[in-house]
């Protein structure tokens, strides 16, 4: 049975694109079929971080409005086999998407797929609430800054309020933390909330630490997922994410002060 | 080196103060998300219309809760009236 992952934070410029195209990735990697949808009608990104920006030519509006097929606006993602892209519209706005469109486009790709992952928008409004009404689970990007936080769990409570599956009575979203742009000196220096501080916040099982890393910049600049940058510690952040969503026990990585060579000859790998 | 570490010091604190913010504030937003039913401000409305038929009171002179124990919701309501009111019912 096909799943429905809604990546999403409620603030902007957390990752969430940037997670959304390297879990995605990561996932197909892994051998499953995986589609993943920009929902940012109107200020799409994804294509550009996934390196298809020129190979759009329908997209996610075309296709609830039945002026394309699914077949015809997904791209097939060049780096990775069972990899598609379905763009959101540039043109349009956020509501062209309505509840039964999205349901339909998504029953469509749960017939094909293993994986459906939802990039959302920032925000609480229409975009960000269709992204995440038909979710069976839930990666929440955070970074660790007071706003980030506050807005993550505003965003923990419209799941378990608003969403399909809150509002249908079932067993609810499962949610994962995903903490991005971490910093381990400036936790040391105590000037950054830690991964402790958060998960009391937020009290949602932590499924990641991503720190900050110059190679994120890198990776949207050239349009790769950074996570096939196997050489750098985002990438491997982002690689160990994939593995403890399909059920890996792996204890959590680039949490210390780098002191290179050292850290490597302590902990082995 | 004293002011250095003066410096290191003072800058040690405001992880902690985050958290410390974030904790009050996420409780505040938490109670306000359950004890805030979405007709609260329109029942508080309305209430203050039938209270301004009787007695002249302020536009915040009503305060409106709901508390959640267990198993139970209680809706608290305040009216604060003015001491030297004017009674509108008298006046007539």
């Amino acid at each position: 049975m096909a799943k429905v992952i809604v990546v999403t934070s409620g603030k902007g410029g957390v990752g969430k694109t940037t997670t959304s195209a390297s879990f995605a990735t990561g996932l197909a990697m892994k051998g499953n079929k995986t589609v993943v949808i920009d929902f940012d009608v109107g200020l799409r990104n994804l294509d550009l971080i996934m390196g298809c920006e020129r190979r759009v030519v329908y997209d996610f509006v075309n296709v609830l409005n039945n002026e394309a097929t699914l077949k015809q606006a997904l791209i097939k993602d060049k780096h990775t086999e069972n990899l598609f892209v379905l763009p959101a519209s540039q043109t349009r706005d956020k509501e062209a998407l309505t509840e039964e469109g999205v349901e339909r486009i998504l029953n469509e790709l749960k017939e094909d797929f293993d994986y459906i992952v939802c990039d959302s928008p920032a925000g609480i409004e229409k975009g960000a609430l269709m992204a995440l009404y038909f979710a069976d689970e839930a990666i929440i990007v955070t970074n660790p800054e007071v706003s980030s936080v506050r807005d993550s769990d505003r965003i923990l409570g419209i799941l378990s309020a608003k969403s399909k599956r809150a509002i249908d009575g079932v067993e609810p979203i499962k949610e994962h933390l995903v903490i991005t742009r971490y910093s381990p000196k400036r936790v040391e220096m105590g000037e950054m909330l830690s991964i402790d501080d958060i998960k009391d916040l937020l009290s949602i099982p932590l499924i990641g630490v991503v720190p900050e890393s110059d190679s994120v910049l890198s990776a949207s600049n050239s349009g790769v997922p950074v996570i096939h940058d196997i050489d750098s510690d985002s990438g491997q952040a982002y690689a160990d994410v994939v593995d403890r969503f399909m059920g890996a026990k792996l204890p959590l990585r680039f949490l210390n002060v780098e002191k290179k060579g050292l850290l490597s000859r302590i902990f082995g790998s | 080196m004293s002011f250095l570490d003066y410096f290191k010091g003072k800058r040690k604190q405001t992880a902690s103060v985050a958290k410390e913010r974030l904790q009050i504030i996420l409780a505040r937003e938490h109670a306000a998300g359950s004890s805030g039913p979405d007709y609260l401000p329109a029942l508080k409305k309305e209430i203050l219309e039938v209270v301004s038929k009787y007695v002249v009171v302020d536009n915040d002179a009503i305060q409106v809760n709901v508390e959640r124990d267990d198993n139970c919701e209680i809706l608290e309501l305040n009216i604060a009236l003015p001491e030297n009111q004017k009674e509108l019912a008298a006046a007539e």
